[in-house]
This record gives C-alpha cells, structure tokens and sequence, in this order.
C-alpha cells in the first residue's frame, strides 16, 4: 500500500485522530482518553492490521509529556507513528496498551521509571531500571549537579 | 630371598617374616599397618597431582590449547604450584552454615576414595587387603562419598548448593544400581569377588573378550554409570559451573575445597581401576594364544605397568567424555538410568548366567 | 496433625533463588529471581538496570558524531551495526546520500559483525549447556575476524567505525585478501561447530520443544532477529527495509516454525552461512571512490523526527532521534532487540527445569548493557 493510500485508509478507520502524512511514516495524534481504543483498532482492521509494536518511546515536549508508538504490520510491512500527548505533568497517565501489544510491558515500564508516565492497567508497573529514590531523568527538568555536565 | 617385578606375593611375606621375627606380633601387624597406610597416602597424593596435570593436558588437547606450559618443564609443577597456594588460602568462614558439618563433609569425601584404594590389586601380591567379598567392598566404598558430598550441600546454607546435593543424592542412588548391576554380571562369569582371584581367571583371555557381548555391554554401562557416579561431565549435574555456579562446593574454599577437588579425581581413577581389574584383566598382560614371539614381549613389561597403562586408557577416555559432550538434564539423567540402563542391565545378567550354565564362553 | 500441617506448607512453599547479578550463565549483570518447586521453574522475573548507563540521556547533550561512540557501548557484540544505524538516522535526516564504497564496505563489515556476534553465541551456549570445548573452537575462530576489524578501524570489539556521511577511514588495503582468507578458512571449519554441538544427541535432548514461542506470540511480543525468525516471524529487516548495500545481494532469510532453542540456534548457524554469502557477493566488487560524503563538522539535523531501524545480530535496532535544530539531539531513543526480547522469558521457562531456564536464556543471546542502555 502507497503511503498516500494508508493515510486514507488509516483516516477513514479512526476518524478521531489527526492524521497527518508525515515525513516518512503516516503520523496519528490521539487523546490519550481515546488512546486504547484507537489502538485497538489500528491492529484488528483488516486493512491495516499494525500487529507488531516495534517501538514505544516516551517524550518530555517541555510544557506536555508524550508517548509514541512506532507501529508496524506484519502482512503489509507499512509503519504508522502515533502519538498522544498529556498536559499534567505532576500525575501523567494513560492507559497500558499490554493487553493489545503484550510486549509493551517492558517498554511501558521503561517510560515509568524514566518519565513518571503512569499506565493504567498495566500488569506489572514497576520502576525497571533506577530505584524508586531516583527522579524522572528524561524529563527535560531533571536536574542532577553530580552526574549530569551539561554545557 | 628373591625378589621379581612379576610377582610381589615373596616380597610382602618376606616383609611380614623379618618383622615377625623381630618384634611381637601384635606390634608387627601395627607396623605393617602404617607401612601400608603411608605407601598409599604417598600413592594417593601422586595419583591425584598427576591426574589434575592430566586432566589439564588432555583438556588443552581437546581444545585447541597449550595447557599449563610455564611452571617446570611441559608444566609439571603447576599443580605442584596450585596445591600450595591452597593450602595458604584463607578457609572463608560461612554465615549460619552448621560449622561441624561443613568441616567434616570434605573429610568424609576423601576418607570414602581413601578405603576404596586399599582393595585394589596392583600387581600380583600387591594389595593392601584382599577381601574374599572385594568387589562388594569396593562399590559399599566408593558409594560411601555420596554422605559427605549431601552433608556438603546441607551444611553450606547456601541454595545452590542444596539443589546441587539433592541432584547427587538421586544420582549417585540411581547410577549405584548400575554399576553395581554391570559387576554383577562379570561376578557371575568369574564365580567369585574376590578381586585376586578375578583377575587371575582371566589368565587365559580378559572377561571383555571371554564374555562375549554380554561382558562389553556391561562394560559399557559400567563405564557410562561409573563416569555418572564420579560426578563427572556429561553428568556433572551436581556441580554444573552454568546452572548452579559450583553446586555443592560452591562455599568451600581452600584446603577443603582441595580434598573435594583431590577427591573426584582419585574416585575417577578407582573406577578406572575398578573397570581395569574386572574387565580389561587387571595387572595381566595382553597375550594372543599362539603368537609365542608377541606374548614373550607382552609378558616382559611388569604386571604393574600393565595395570596403571590400562587404568590411564581407561581415565583418558572418561575425560574425553567431559570434554566432548554437553551436560545432560536431571530427569534425562534419571530417565537413562531407570527405563534403559536397568532393564538391559537385568537382561544382561540373565544372558550372562545361562552362558555361564550352558559353558558357551572360552 | 501439626507435622502434616507444617508439611503441607513446605510443599506450597516457592524455592526462591537469585541467579545473578554475578552468574555463569547469565552473561553479564542480569539478575533473575527464579522461584522454583523442586527443579521446577514456576516463575522468572528478570530485574535488570545494573548497567543502565543512561545513554539515552547522555546522548541529549552530545553531538552527533560523538553519539556513534555510545552506541558501541550498548550491543557490544554488533557495535559496527549499531554505529550504522544511528549514521543512516543521521544522513536519511540530512538526505544525503553516502558513496556506493561506504555502502558495500558498511555491509561487509556489518555481516562481519554478525559471524563473529554468532561465534560467540555458539561458544557460550555449548558452554551454557555444559560443552565446555565449545567455548575454544568459538573464541579461535572469532578472533581471525577482530583481526580483519584491528587492522582496518583500529579497535577490535568497540570499532567506532563509522561516521555520519560515510566511514573514519579508508579500509586497509590488505582487508579484501584477509576477508577472503577468512572466509576460505571459516567455510573450512564451520563443519566441526556441527560435529561438535548441532548433531549431538544430548544437545538435541535438551534444546529440542524447549522454551517455544509460536509465530503469534513472537509477533505479539515483537520477537526479531534469529529468536523470531526460528518462530516463523519473517522480520528481517535487511530483506523487507534493506538498507545500505543489502538490496544489491540476493541472500536467503533463515526462517523455521519450531520456535523452540534448537531452532533458534540454528537459524544462528545458517546465518552464518548466509552471511558469508552475502560478503561473497561483495568483496570483489567494492567500487572506488571517497570513503565519505561531504559533512559539515558541525552536524544539526533539520527540526522533525526521524526513525531508522537496522538488523543486528540479535534483532531489529531501531533508532529514534527528535531533532529541534541544535546540534544535539532532543531526544534520542534506542528500541533495542535484547530488550524487546528478554520480556517473554517468563513465558518461556514457565514450568520447565532450572537447566532448560539456562538453554533458554543462552538461546535468547541476550547482551545486558544493551537491554539496559
């Protein structure tokens, strides 16, 4: 499929998000309130079907934070970006895509331990690498006088 | 009073007469008793350098390696070297480890192979006791380790180290019976157990020959269960470096880490030698009926050399099992051992006793 | 009654064994709770982080070509591929396109890369399982190829080979004769990895219907490389999203439906193979040219994301980079494969003996500074 067809597609399956064609992957921006169920379809259409997460990275904007996901399709090999973004930054959440993807445990763990993301309904939400007495270290307002030489 | 390299039986009377004749006999048996304790420890101590260099070479070998190459000439010195660091090693003491236990673990190890040693016959007359029931005393002995190697396990309050006794205590029972089994079978051909008197009924042809299949089939599961029982590789489990870091020795250190690591070698030469003496004729030499000119040779090298070659052969190809071969899992373990080795080895012993009775063999 | 009572909770009682973060088997400094019933594994719970070194963070206040030398640092074994794909981020980014030389000696040196990558996971997964010569024949031959490495980047594991717009330097002049003296010489010897391990009836006992993923599952969990492939997940991305020179070479994906630790090692031991074709196909035709575009010393990626993945030894690396017009990046992430893959190992050894747990983890191939970052 074209990318210029995939946006169409992707656009007529989940009209609630802004589609954009972007860069170089068609690009989604949801609400994360409206995150799981977009998902949840972007993976069960049959035109689509994103069943494999490659990649789920999260983001310190400055003023939002955000969660992106790289998607990708087995049958088709066509990728899609989706983004959220949330404004709160002292209790951030969105909802856990484990049960959609069920290797998105470990990648979600690691935007809680590093950004402070919450995910509602995840199995096991721990913080994966740091201990829980660590700050947030990707948030942009980390501040760490020791360890950090920034320029 | 004439001495021969063939036969020690006139030298070790001639021993037991002078003292006799010089001192009480009570005193003289306590003397002998101490000559005999002090040659084998000599032996003993030899056995187990020598095999820790051995073993080192032949692994090189297989590897593609020098091995030990800097300490005395070829390396020899190296474990020469090695036990004496051990023995300066700091014996690390273990948080709540039952103290008692754990000290006489090793002890109860390397005491076990000790016994075991006494039995075996060298040469013609040379053995420190020839028991009329040897081959009964030899496996009673040599399974006796297993205690120690538990209380090793139990004692080091350490969880790999259990795991590692409770696989050895299921392995050591199960491949018991093997062994046992697979001497059982050359105890029938022999008629007898005493371990002389079995190496001299195979004056005329070694038991592997003489036994026809039945004899190699139960040199092959005597070989593959003894390798089993020494806790060796492919059947390391008990110590398997990759799943339990060092099984049941994994908090002992110095000294008494050396007795375990003494111990296992010393076990795998009993078992060598056990295999020697059963099957492979013991100290006799190797003689083709007919061949007059072959046998004159044959029967010139020293009953002794005989024996040692043999059991080396023997050490050789259980290390080279080790090194070729990855460790198999508990339950495969156990499974080759209750459902193939047993029912063969049932078998076997029944083919063996009708061959006997119906005097099929030469 | 009280004895029954008390035995009754020993029986329900989980044996709990840390193995790790200093273990044999585990390769470096993962930890794994391990509770256990008898020799039976009820559940594994990976606890990683003992070597997260931030890079993730270190690299926000880096440039670009300093943030090739981090990525050694992760996936030390596939350190030429992972340099390769934070350099096509970059230069997909700028849009520039690099010299047909950098392209076909990137490739050589990646599938390289990935021989020696699978060298050592052939040695250390005979060593794994207990074939301690494994580890020997593994190690002779991998260091024929860090060799070919030392002579033309200079390093032997950590080769920081490669730069935004082409390579450090030039390959040496001998590289082309050594690689093909490789090359003669592994295809001579390879044969003794399968003598050795591959036909041995006890390997085969124990690697054989042990830790299976299906083809669902693998897709589900986002499994690639040889773990996924030995499902029957086609995901290679040198096939579907080649990059560099791999659409100029035909070459087979190694693709099995088993799932299980045997077949993952296999599908290891045919790439292998694969990966001396490929280089066959290459060697001879490296064109001339320079050994890099054009740069500016000072790199600053347009505003915009840019998502590039390559195929490491272990699996898919995928590099994101944010750019806001600096000559930092915004935000760097690195999606990489051991990560991914590590997840299901509970999935995996759930109800299986501690030893299959440790066939299981060495199938996986896991390198821990790459699944902590």
């Amino acid at each position: 499929m074209e990318k210029s067809q995939l946006y169409a597609a992707i656009a007529a399956a989940v009209p609630e998000a802004a589609t954009a064609e972007g860069k170089q992957f068609v690009e989604l921006t949801v609400a994360p309130e409206k995150l799981k169920s977009v998902m949840g379809r972007l993976r069960d259409e049959s035109n689509l079907s994103f069943d494999i997460l490659v990649c789920l990275t999260g983001m310190d904007y400055g003023t939002d934070l955000g969660v992106v996901y790289h998607l990708r399709s087995y049958a088709f090999n066509h990728m899609a970006v989706v983004k959220t973004r949330i404004s709160d930054r002292e209790n951030p959440a969105v909802d856990s895509v484990c049960s959609i993807w069920p290797g998105a445990e470990y990648h979600e763990r690691e935007v809680y331990d590093l950004l402070g993301i919450r995910f509602n309904d995840h199995p096991d939400l721990r913080r994966i690498f740091l201990d829980s007495t660590w700050g947030y270290p990707l948030r942009k307002d980390y501040k760490d006088d020791v360890n950090i030489v920034s320029k | 009073m004439e001495f021969s390299i063939y036969d020690f039986s006139s030298f070790t009377a001639w021993i037991d007469q002078s003292l006799r004749a010089a001192m009480s006999p009570g005193m003289a048996v306590a003397i002998e008793m101490l000559i005999i304790g002090v040659a084998i420890l000599i032996f003993y101590a030899i056995v187990g350098l020598f095999l820790v260099y051995a073993e080192r070479k032949v692994c090189a070998l297989m590897q593609n390696r020098m091995g030990p190459n800097r300490v005395g000439p070829g390396g020899i010195f190296q474990t020469i070297a090695d036990l004496v660091k051990l023995l300066f090693v700091e014996l690390v003491p273990i948080k709540n480890a039952d103290k008692i236990l754990f000290s006489l673990a090793p002890y109860i190890v390397i005491i076990a192979s000790f016994m075991a040693m006494g039995a075996l016959p060298f040469a013609k007359g040379l053995h420190a006791i020839d028991l009329n029931i040897g081959v009964f005393y030899l496996m009673a002995v040599s399974s006796m380790g297993v205690v120690g190697v538990l209380l090793a396990g139990w004692a080091s309050n350490n969880k790999y180290s259990l795991i590692g006794a409770m696989r050895i205590g299921a392995q050591i029972v199960s491949y018991e019976i093997s062994v046992g089994m697979s001497l059982v079978t050359i105890v029938v051909l022999a008629g007898t157990m005493q371990l002389s008197e079995i190496v001299q009924a195979q004056q005329y042809g070694w038991f592997i020959f003489r036994g026809h299949i039945p004899a190699l089939i139960a040199f092959v599961i005597f070989i593959v269960a003894s390798t089993a029982e020494t806790n060796r590789g492919p059947f390391d489990l008990a110590e398997a470096e990759s799943e339990l870091t060092a099984g049941f020795h994994t908090e002992y250190s110095g000294i008494r880490f050396a007795f375990f690591f003494l111990a296992e070698y010393i076990n795998m030469f009993i078992v060598a030698a056990i295999a020697t003496t059963v099957f492979f004729g013991g100290w006799m030499p190797f003689n083709v009926y007919g061949w007059e000119g072959f046998n004159k040779v044959m029967n010139f090298i020293p009953p002794f050399i005989w024996f040692l070659g043999k059991t080396g052969a023997l050490i050789f190809l259980i290390m080279w099992f080790k090194w070729t071969f990855p460790r198999l899992r508990i339950d495969q373990l156990l499974t080759l051992e209750w459902k193939y080795f047993l029912p063969i080895n049932i078998i076997n012993v029944l083919i063996m006793a009708l061959i006997v009775l119906l005097g099929w063999h030469w | 009654m009280e004895v029954k009572e008390k035995m009754g909770r020993l029986e329900n009682e989980e044996y709990i064994i840390n193995m790790g973060p200093q273990h044999p088997s585990t390769h470096g400094v993962l930890r794994l709770v391990v509770a256990l019933k008898g020799e039976i594994v009820q559940r594994v719970e990976p606890h990683i982080g003992y070597i997260h070194r931030g890079i993730e963070k270190m690299c926000e206040n880096l440039t670009y070509q300093q943030i090739i030398h981090l990525t050694d640092r992760m996936d030390y074994l596939s350190a030429h591929i992972n340099n390769e794909a934070v350099c096509l981020t970059v230069e997909k980014a700028l849009e520039i396109e690099v010299p047909e030389r950098v392209k076909y000696i990137r490739t050589i040196m990646s599938e390289l890369t990935r021989i020696q990558s699978h060298q050592l996971f052939w040695a250390t997964f005979g060593m794994d399982l207990g074939g301690l010569t494994c580890f020997f024949y593994g190690l002779r031959d991998r260091e024929k190829i860090l060799d070919i490495f030392e002579e033309s980047c200079g390093g032997r594991m950590i080769v920081s080979y490669n730069t935004p717009g082409g390579l450090m330097n030039d390959i040496h002049p001998n590289f082309q004769n050594r690689v093909k003296e490789f090359l003669k010489y592994f295809r001579g010897v390879i044969h003794e990895y399968d003598d050795l391990l591959t036909g041995n009836v006890i390997f085969q006992e124990r690697s054989k219907g042990m830790g299976v993923m299906t083809k669902e599952e693998a897709i589900a969990w986002g499994l690639t490389g040889p773990t996924g492939r030995a499902s029957g997940f086609s995901c290679d991305i040198r096939k579907h999203n080649p990059y560099s020179a791999y659409d100029k070479v035909t070459f087979r994906e190694i693709l099995y439906t088993e799932g299980d630790v045997f077949h993952r090692y296999l599908a290891r031991m045919e790439e292998m193979r694969e990966s001396m074709n490929i280089i066959d196909q290459l060697i001879d035709n490296i064109p001339e040219g320079p050994f890099t575009a054009k740069m500016k010393p000072v790199i600053k990626l347009p505003e915009g994301e840019y998502f590039q993945s390559v195929e490491t030894a272990r699996g898919e690396l995928g590099v994101y980079i944010v750019s806001d017009g600096n000559k930092n990046p915004y935000r760097v992430k690195f999606r990489s494969p051991n990560f991914v893959n590590l997840a299901p190992l509970n999935l995996m050894a759930r109800g299986s003996k501690i030893a299959d747990l440790v066939a299981i983890g060495g199938s996986l191939d896991l390198i821990i500074p790459d699944i902590d970052r």
